[in-house]
C-alpha cells in the first residue's frame, strides 16, 4: 500500500484585503476589514450595501504572454484565482511555463489542479443590448431573442462563464496536464477541491498540485439571492467595518465579497528533494452532508459539520486536545453559526473550552467559494507565525454560543488547525493542516 | 492522512437513469438496442427563432412518481429532478432503503456518499431578462442599477434562486437517501460525470466510503444554455431533421445534438456488496483524468489530454491496449471532437485500433453534457451484460479520414468484458473510467 504524506509548498491569495497572501496576512492581523461600500455598480436598493471588494489589479501583470490573448475570456472569478495561482507557484519555487518556459523543473504530465468555482454571475451590462433589443410591449420576448437578441451575443460568450474554466486557464498558463477537476459546491468548494487534490497527490496521481477556489458574489443578481435566502445582513448602516459579527450577540447576517485563494500541494518527498520550504502538512480531510429542514439553513444541531470534523480528526489521527486552532466557516447568520457552534463543540468535546475559535469572515467577508481557501492559507500563515490574531467584531457571545472565541492576538505553537465550511444545499467539510518541523516530530 | 492496510475493490451495484430515450435503464436499453434517435423539437422553451430548434428532452417524466416525499423536493430544478429518479431507481436495484425513515438495509449512512458531475439549474428566465431590461438605459447605453436591483428584488424566487446552484441536486440525493459520507459534486463541463464516478471510486477504493450514488444530472435546455452553445456554433443546426443531426464520425456532422438528464450508479466497495448479498453488475476497475493545458477555444490538434486519460486509465485497471474489447466514445459529433478522438484512440491502441468497436451513444441519446459520462457508463454496462455493443445510428457518410469501426446504424453481438468509457470537456479536461464484466472468477 503505498501512500505519501502532503504538504504545502505555496500560497495565493486575493482576498479584500490585499492582491497577495502576505497583506491578506498583515490585514488578518491587525485586525483590519477589508468590509465597505460596493463600487464595482451602484448598490443603491440593495438591503446591505457592502461587501468585501478585492483592491484594483490589471490582470495583463499577471498573464503571461502566451496566454494575453485569452484574458477577453475571463470572467472576474477566473481573474482572481489566476492572480492566487501565480502568486502560489512563484512561492514555492517550482518553474512551470509561466515562470520561465526555459527551464521549468516540474514534468507537467505530473502536476494535477483542482479549483473550486462558484455558479458564475455574467456580466449584465454585456446582455443588456441583446436583451433590450428582445421586447414586445416592454417585456421579454424569446423569439425576438432567438432572431435578433442571440446574434448580438460575442460568439465566445458562454466560454467565459463555465466554473470549469478556473481551472482550464490555470492549466494552460502553467501547463498543468495532470489530473483535472472543478468542485462546485458553493462556500465549501474550496475544503473540497483541496482535499481531493491532496487525495490525488497522495495516491499517486501527480506529485504536485495546484487547489482552492475563486469566486466573486458582487454581483446584483446573485447577492439578491443571498438576501432572498437570509443570509445577508440588513444592519450594515454607517459602520461597515462592524457588519459582518459571527458568533456575536448583534450578528444580523453575513456580508458577501469575492477572492481567490489556491495552494500548492506537494508529495513530501518531491518537495524535500528539490529542498524548498515546507509551510505546514495536510493531515486530515473529512467531509459529511447536513441534512436539515431547509436547505439554506444548516441543520440545527449541525451533525453533517460535526461529522466532517470527526473524520477529519479521525484522518489526522489526533484528538481534539491536539488542536491549537479552529477556523470555523462562522459567516455571520445567527442561525447558521449556532449551528456550527454546536456542531465543533460535539466534535471537540470537552476541547471546545479550550481551543481557539477564529472566524475571518468579519474581516475578509462571504467570499464564496473562495472562503474556504482562504481560511486554509490564513492557518498555515497562522501557523508559521506562531501567532492567534484576535476575532473581529465580536463583543458579547451569541446566545448558545459555547465556543472560545479568540479575544485578542497572541502567541501561539499551533500543532494542528482546524478550517471548517459548508454550503448552502448541505455538503459540510473540514480540513485539518499539521504544524511542519524538519526534524522535528513529523511521522 | 490515513491510508488503508489493502485497496477495497469497487462495483456496481445500482443503476438509474432519466433520459431522452426513457426513464428507466431498460427503456433506454430498448432504445439503443433499436437505435432510436431521442431527438425532437424544443418544447421546454419556444426556440423556434433560434438557430437551432430541437433537442433531445426527458419526456413524461414526474418527480413526484419516483420518490416517496416529493414535498421534500417541491421547487427543485429540472436537473435535480431527474436526479432524484434516477437514483431512486438505482437505490432500489441495490437495495438501498429509501422508503422507510429508518433504514434496515444494514448500510451505515456515515459510509454512504454522493458525488454528482451536475450542472447549473435553469435560470429563471422571465425574471432575468425583465431586470434586465427594467435597469437598461437604452439612450446612455448604461445599466440603471437600482432600477435593475429593485425589479430583482421584487421578481426574484428564493426556491428558484437557490436551485440553480449546481451542488442542490447533490443536495436532493442526502435528503433523499439520508447519506452522510463524502459528498462532492464537480462540473468539469462535457467530462463531469465521468469525472464524479472515478473519483467516488477512488473515495472507496481508499476506504473513506462504503457506498456512493454517483453519476450526473443536467439540463442546459435553457435559453442561455442554447445561445451559448449556437453562439459556438457548437450545436447541429440541422432543423429540418432533428432526429438524423446527431451523426458521430460522419463527413456530414455539424455540431450536437443538445440533451438532458441524470445518470446516477451506485458504487459500492466489494466487501460490502457480498455482505449485503446485492448483485453486483459489474466491476470499476480504471480511472484517468487529464488537462489538455492547450487552448481555452480547442482540444489538442492531437488529443494530447484525451490519450494520457486513456493511458491513465489503462495504467490504473492494470490493464493494456490489448484487454479493451469495446470503446464507448464521447463522440459528439462535431467536426473537432471526432476527428481528435479518433486520433487518440489510433495513438493509444496502435494498430488495434481499427478492431476495436468505438460507439457513440450520443447518436442517439443525444449530448446530455455533465450527465453525458454516466448515463453512457450505464450503456457500458448493459452492453456487458448482453454481450451486445450499442451503434453508431445515422453513419450514413462515413467521413474518409475517420476510419475505425464506429459500429455504424445497427447494435452488434460479440462478446463484451471490458469496456472504456470516454468523456472529453470544454477547455480540455479529460476522464476515462473502464468497467469491467462481473465474475465470480473475478475474485
Amino acid at each position: 500500500m503505498e501512500s505519501t504524506r502532503v504538504v504545502v509548498t505555496g500560497l495565493g491569495a486575493v482576498s479584500p484585503l490585499g492582491l497577495n497572501a502576505e497583506q491578506m496576512w498583515a490585514g488578518l492581523r491587525g485586525g483590519r476589514c477589508g468590509i465597505g461600500r460596493i463600487g464595482a455598480f451602484d448598490p443603491t436598493g440593495l438591503p446591505c450595501e457592502l461587501a468585501g471588494e478585492v483592491p484594483e489589479y490589471r490582470i495583463q501583470d499577471y498573464v503571461p504572454k502566451s496566454h494575453r490573448k485569452a484574458i477577453k475570456l475571463m470572467c472576474r472569478d477566473i481573474e482572481l484565482a489566476v492572480i492566487a495561482a501565480q502568486e502560489a507557484v512563484v512561492g514555492s519555487g517550482l518553474v512551470t511555463k509561466a515562470v520561465d518556459p526555459e527551464h521549468v523543473t516540474v514534468e507537467p504530465t505530473r502536476m494535477a489542479i483542482n479549483v473550486g468555482a462558484g455558479m458564475i454571475g455574467c456580466d449584465l451590462v454585456e446582455l443588456a443590448p441583446a436583451a433590450a433589443a428582445s421586447t414586445t410591449d416592454g417585456r421579454f420576448d424569446i423569439r425576438k431573442w432567438g432572431k435578433q437578441g442571440l446574434e448580438l451575443i460575442t460568439p465566445l460568450w458562454l466560454l467565459k462563464y463555465l466554473p470549469n474554466m478556473l481551472a482550464c486557464h490555470i492549466g494552460i498558463i502553467h501547463d498543468i496536464q495532470g489530473p483535472s477537476n472543478t468542485i462546485t459546491c458553493a462556500e465549501a468548494s474550496a475544503h473540497l477541491a483541496i482535499g481531493e487534490a491532496a487525495q490525488v497527490v497522495a495516491r499517486g496521481g501527480a506529485d504536485v498540485a495546484l487547489a482552492g477556489a475563486g469566486e466573486t458574489k458582487i454581483h446584483p443578481l446573485l447577492l439578491v439571492r443571498q438576501h432572498l435566502l437570509h443570509r445577508m445582513t440588513t444592519a450594515c448602516g454607517d459602520t461597515p467595518e462592524a457588519a459582518c459579527r459571527p458568533f456575536d450577540a448583534d450578528a444580523q447576517g453575513s456580508v458577501f465579497g469575492e477572492g481567490a485563494g489556491i495552494v500548492v500541494l506537494e508529495n513530501i518527498e518531491h518537495a524535500r528533494k528539490r529542498g524548498t520550504r515546507i509551510l505546514a502538512e495536510l493531515a486530515g480531510i473529512g467531509q459529511s452532508h447536513s441534512i436539515g429542514p431547509a436547505y439554506e439553513r444548516l441543520e440545527p444541531d449541525g451533525k453533517g459539520l460535526q461529522i466532517a470534523i470527526e473524520r477529519a480528526l479521525e484522518d489526522a489521527g489526533i484528538g481534539p486536545d491536539e488542536l491549537d486552532l479552529v477556523i470555523p466557516h462562522g459567516t455571520g447568520v445567527p442561525h447558521d453559526d449556532l449551528a456550527e457552534a454546536r456542531a465543533i463543540a460535539a466534535a471537540l468535546g470537552p476541547a471546545v473550552r479550550k481551543v481557539p475559535v477564529w472566524p475571518t469572515k468579519s474581516m475578509l467577508s462571504t467570499t464564496g467559494a473562495a472562503c474556504g481557501a482562504l481560511d486554509v492559507i490564513a492557518a498555515v500563515r497562522a501557523m508559521v507565525e506562531g501567532i492567534i490574531p484576535a476575532a473581529r467584531n465580536f463583543t458579547r457571545p451569541a446566545e448558545g454560543c459555547c465556543l472560545s472565541i479568540a479575544a485578542e492576538l497572541r502567541q501561539a505553537r499551533i500543532r494542528h488547525a482546524l478550517c471548517c465550511s459548508y454550503t448552502h444545499g448541505g455538503q459540510t467539510a473540514a480540513l485539518v493542516i499539521k504544524r511542519f518541523e524538519e526534524g522535528g516530530d513529523n511521522k | 492522512m490515513r491510508t488503508p492496510k489493502a485497496y477495497e475493490r469497487v462495483v456496481i451495484t445500482g443503476m438509474g437513469i432519466v433520459c431522452p430515450l426513457g426513464n428507466s435503464v431498460e427503456a433506454l436499453w430498448e432504445g439503443i438496442l433499436a437505435g432510436h434517435s431521442g431527438a425532437g423539437r424544443t418544447t421546454t422553451f419556444d426556440a423556434s427563432t433560434f438557430p437551432t430548434t430541437f433537442d433531445a428532452e426527458v419526456k413524461d417524466y414526474s418527480v413526484a412518481e419516483s420518490v416517496r416525499d416529493s414535498r421534500r423536493h417541491k421547487g427543485c430544478s429540472r436537473g435535480s429532478g431527474f436526479a432524484l429518479g434516477a437514483a431512486a431507481q438505482a437505490c432500489r436495484q441495490a437495495r438501498i432503503d429509501i422508503e422507510t425513515a429508518k433504514p434496515g438495509d444494514g448500510i451505515d449512512r456515515a459510509r454512504m456518499g454522493i458525488y454528482l458531475g451536475a450542472g447549473e439549474g435553469s435560470l429563471d428566465d422571465d425574471a432575468f431578462f425583465g431586470c434586465i431590461i427594467a435597469g437598461w438605459n437604452a439612450q446612455e447605453q448604461r445599466m440603471a442599477w437600482d432600477r435593475l436591483i429593485e425589479s430583482a428584488r421584487r421578481q426574484l424566487n428564493a426556491t428558484r434562486e437557490l436551485e440553480q446552484e449546481p451542488n442542490m441536486a447533490a443536495a436532493h440525493i442526502a435528503a433523499l437517501t439520508g447519506a452522510r459520507g463524502p459528498t462532492r459534486s464537480c462540473l468539469t463541463a462535457c467530462a463531469a460525470s465521468t469525472q464524479a464516478v472515478g473519483e467516488a471510486m477512488m473515495l472507496i477504493r481508499w476506504g473513506r466510503a462504503n457506498v456512493i450514488l454517483a453519476g450526473g444530472a443536467h439540463s442546459m435546455i435553457h435559453p442561455l444554455g442554447v445561445t451559448g452553445f449556437n453562439r459556438l456554433t457548437a450545436l447541429s443546426t440541422r432543423n429540418d431533421s432533428p432526429t438524423t443531426a446527431s451523426r458521430p464520425f460522419c463527413a456530414s456532422r455539424d455540431g450536437f445534438l443538445i440533451g438532458e438528464g441524470a445518470a446516477v450508479v451506485v458504487l459500492e466497495s466489494l466487501d460490502s456488496a457480498k455482505r449485503r448479498g446485492v448483485r453486483i453488475l459489474a466491476e470499476l476497475i480504471g480511472y484517468g483524468s487529464s488537462s489538455d493545458a492547450f487552448r481555452i477555444t480547442d482540444m489538442h490538434e492531437e488529443g494530447r489530454g484525451p490519450v494520457q486519460a486513456m493511458r491513465a486509465a489503462l495504467a490504473d485497471a492494470g490493464l493494456t491496449y490489448k484487454d479493451i474489447d469495446y470503446i464507448n466514445t464521447h463522440g459528439t459529433s462535431t467536426q473537432e471532437n471526432d476527428s481528435v478522438e479518433t486520433l487518440a484512440i489510433k495513438n493509444v491502441f496502435g494498430e488495434r485500433a481499427r478492431q476495436i468497436p468505438a460507439s457513440s451513444v450520443k447518436s442517439m441519446l443525444g449530448h446530455l453534457i455533465g450527465a453525458a459520462g454516466a448515463a453512457e457508463l450505464i450503456t457500458c454496462v448493459l452492453a456487458i451484460r448482453d454481450n451486445i455493443v450499442p451503434p453508431t445510428i445515422n453513419l450514413v457518410d462515413p467521413d474518409p479520414k475517420l476510419d475505425l469501426d464506429y459500429v455504424p446504424n445497427i447494435a452488434r453481438r460479440m462478446p463484451v468484458n471490458v469496456v472504456m468509457n470516454e468523456s472529453f470537456g470544454f477547455g480540455g479536461q479529460n476522464n476515462v473510467v473502464i468497467v469491467k464484466r462481473w465474475e465470480a472468477e473475478n475474485l
